[in-house]
């Protein structure tokens, strides 16, 4: 009893703290992780310490090649995990001491599609998002058809929410499950290689979308990639990952230097600026 | 779109409710001794009324004590075997998952079976006696369930597959181990205990142990029916689930618990009634909907007039003598099961 009470005002006292020093709201300080097969064993996988943070309205990109951690830093964020030091904050509370429910009224994550067992049709699906905000028997108000449709809207995707989630395209069930973690109404949107198994259009569709939706929500948006061009085309800020190291953090401009991406993704590559002034990559096979 | 109301939750239960009631009259008439609509309405009320006395005849007696505590008793088992089905699948993410397949009636079952032969040698009180079956019915259902949910992993994921072949093979284990405890039995015993393992609903029971399974079943249905809409969510994954705010342990606790009870409840009074917890929950799904919000109320339903008929049919169809209950929902369930099976959906 008396160690909640300690917690709630230590959290508030964070919440004061990072309110007072700038409009951050996403900070994640100095996380770090490690996976091993037992506890008594050396680890098979460390996240070391990782730093960065994030105000509304603004999308990072956590870029890296396979197996860097990138997945592993985003279910830190989402307080998933919990950090084996350091910490994520959001708005002043530590992401993973978070109950579930108050959770995933703040935090949002879209992660790669996985099937359902029941068929269910794309409004319930995005109803499904309201659940953090029901009461005990949980049936849905007006206010939450009113949330689930606007969301729907927000994606474009009004049209389908009629039609069942395993017979719409790739891309119409990835704007769904979107409009799904809009309806959560969360100040913080994960993502998870959201252009995964998408064509060129859709992909591009998503980030505009994105891009939109943070300008016009205020969400922060973390986007876990593979996609360099993409990223940089509308990323705020990028976080380069290697073997669980954070190489660098900061505009894509000064991220995507040419001998340090060479050097990260094992390939040869060139740089250049496109007409907005965002650094765009090109393969340079060898010859 | 169209959530669901409390309104239409009303109207679809009452709607089955109604043909519950008409299936009850049915199994009330039909029977070895033949009763005539008239007669069974009036008994039915001057019971109602606590006017035993009026009853029209000797046949009137062998409806109210015989059949109608038989009936009682399938709607019970039906409706327990039915909703702990229907939250095995959501649970364990497996249309093919129900109390018989996953070898939680055989734990059951094998619990029971114990009790049965340990009971002589303890010195109980009377109140515990009657408890003493389900209880320990229920831990060996819980016992198993805890098993198979083990055993079907790999890699740290549920494996479809995997789990329902560890279901199959702890069942068969189990009504091996059964098998070798009742030839320690007499041959009294022996028999009625094979019929009891193959689903028996005539037995009839203490006034205590019909409390117990009454508010046993009331509490653990409702227990289950607060994590309907969780449910839901996790039938997209267990991640999934957490990250719109289900708190997975909690709820994967309540329900394996509570669907560990219904089945105790059930196999101990009635042996194992096969396929009534597969077969059901997917019917209702087509009728329905997949929402845990109407499925488990209406599979409740569903599974206690499955069981009646299922039951009035075991009766009648060789009377004056009687095939086990599970024989019968043997032969409709197997072939469903074969048919869930090839479609792919598992």
């Amino acid at each position: 009893m008396s160690s909640s009470v300690q917690t709630t005002s230590e959290l508030s006292k964070v919440g004061d703290a990072s309110r007072a020093a700038s409009e951050v709201r996403l900070s994640v300080e100095q996380v770090s992780y490690a996976y091993s097969a037992n506890q008594s064993q050396a680890p098979l996988f460390t996240l070391e310490a990782n730093s960065f943070q994030a105000r509304p309205g603004e999308i990072v990109a956590i870029l890296g090649p396979n197996a860097s951690g990138k997945s592993t830093l985003l279910k830190l964020i989402a307080g998933a995990l919990e950090p084996l030091s350091g910490r994520v904050l959001l708005d002043g509370f530590v992401t993973h001491t978070l109950a579930p429910r108050a959770r995933a009224q703040r935090i949002a994550m879209v992660q790669q599609d996985s099937p359902l067992l029941f068929p269910s049709r794309a409004w319930e699906f995005v109803l499904q998002g309201r659940h953090p905000y029901g009461r005990a028997l949980r049936f849905e108000s007006k206010d939450d058809v009113v949330i689930a449709r606007n969301a729907l809207a927000q994606v474009g995707a009004e049209h389908l929410g009629d039609r069942w989630m395993n017979e719409i395209s790739g891309g119409e069930r990835q704007r769904v499950i979107l409009a799904r973690a809009l309806s959560q109404q969360p100040l913080l949107l994960l993502l998870d290689e959201p252009t995964l198994h998408l064509d060129i259009g859709a992909q591009v569709d998503l980030l505009a979308t994105l891009r939109r939706l943070a300008a016009e929500n205020r969400y922060t948006v973390v986007v876990v990639t593979h996609e360099l061009n993409l990223a940089g085309e509308y990323a705020d800020k990028v976080v380069l990952l290697q073997k669980g190291k954070s190489l660098r953090v900061g505009p894509p401009a000064s991220v995507y230097q040419r001998d340090l991406l060479e050097q990260v993704f094992q390939t040869s590559l060139t740089i250049e600026l496109g007409p907005h002034g965002r650094p765009r990559v090109s393969i340079l096979p060898a010859t | 779109m169209r959530p669901l109301t409390l309104q239409r939750l009303f109207l679809q239960c009452s709607l089955l409710a109604v043909i519950l009631f008409v299936v009850v009259v049915i199994a009330l008439k039909l029977g070895a001794v033949p009763v005539s609509l008239y007669g069974l309405g009036r008994d039915l009320i001057s019971v109602l009324l606590h006017q035993t006395k009026a009853l029209s005849s000797d046949y009137g007696m062998i409806v109210i004590e015989i059949r109608l505590p038989r009936i009682l008793l399938a709607i019970v088992v039906g409706a327990s075997l039915s909703v702990a089905g229907t939250s095995f699948q959501a649970l364990l993410r497996n249309p093919l998952a129900d109390p018989y397949v996953l070898g939680v009636s055989g734990g059951a079952a094998l619990g029971a079976v114990l009790a049965l032969i340990v009971e002589p040698h303890l010195a109980m009180p009377t109140w515990f006696a009657a408890l003493f079956t389900p209880f320990c019915a229920f831990l060996g259902a819980a016992a198993t369930i805890a098993a198979v949910y083990f055993l079907g992993r790999r890699q740290g994921q549920l494996d479809s597959g995997t789990l329902l072949l560890a279901g199959i093979i702890s069942a068969s284990f189990l009504y091996a181990v059964i098998m070798f405890l009742m030839t320690t039995l007499s041959g009294r015993d022996f028999r009625g205990m094979a019929f009891w393992l193959m689903g028996d609903l005539s037995s009839s029971l203490q006034g205590s142990l019909r409390w117990v399974l009454g508010i046993g079943f009331f509490a653990a249905a409702g227990a289950i029916y607060t994590t309907a809409s969780d449910l839901n969510l996790l039938l997209a994954g267990e991640k999934e689930a957490m990250h719109l705010g289900v708190d997975v342990r909690r709820v994967r606790l309540v329900v394996y618990i509570a669907a560990s009870l219904l089945t105790g409840l059930a196999v101990s009074v009635s042996g194992s009634i096969g396929y009534v917890g597969l077969l059901v929950p997917h019917v209702m799904r087509l009728l329905f909907g997949s929402d845990h919000r109407i499925l488990l109320p209406t599979a409740a339903f569903g599974g206690a007039i499955a069981v009646v008929l299922a039951d009035t049919l075991a009766r009648t169809v060789v009377a004056p003598s009687e095939l086990p209950v599970g024989a019968m929902t043997a032969l409709a369930g197997a072939p469903l099961f074969i048919y869930l099976l090839r479609r792919g959906s598992a």
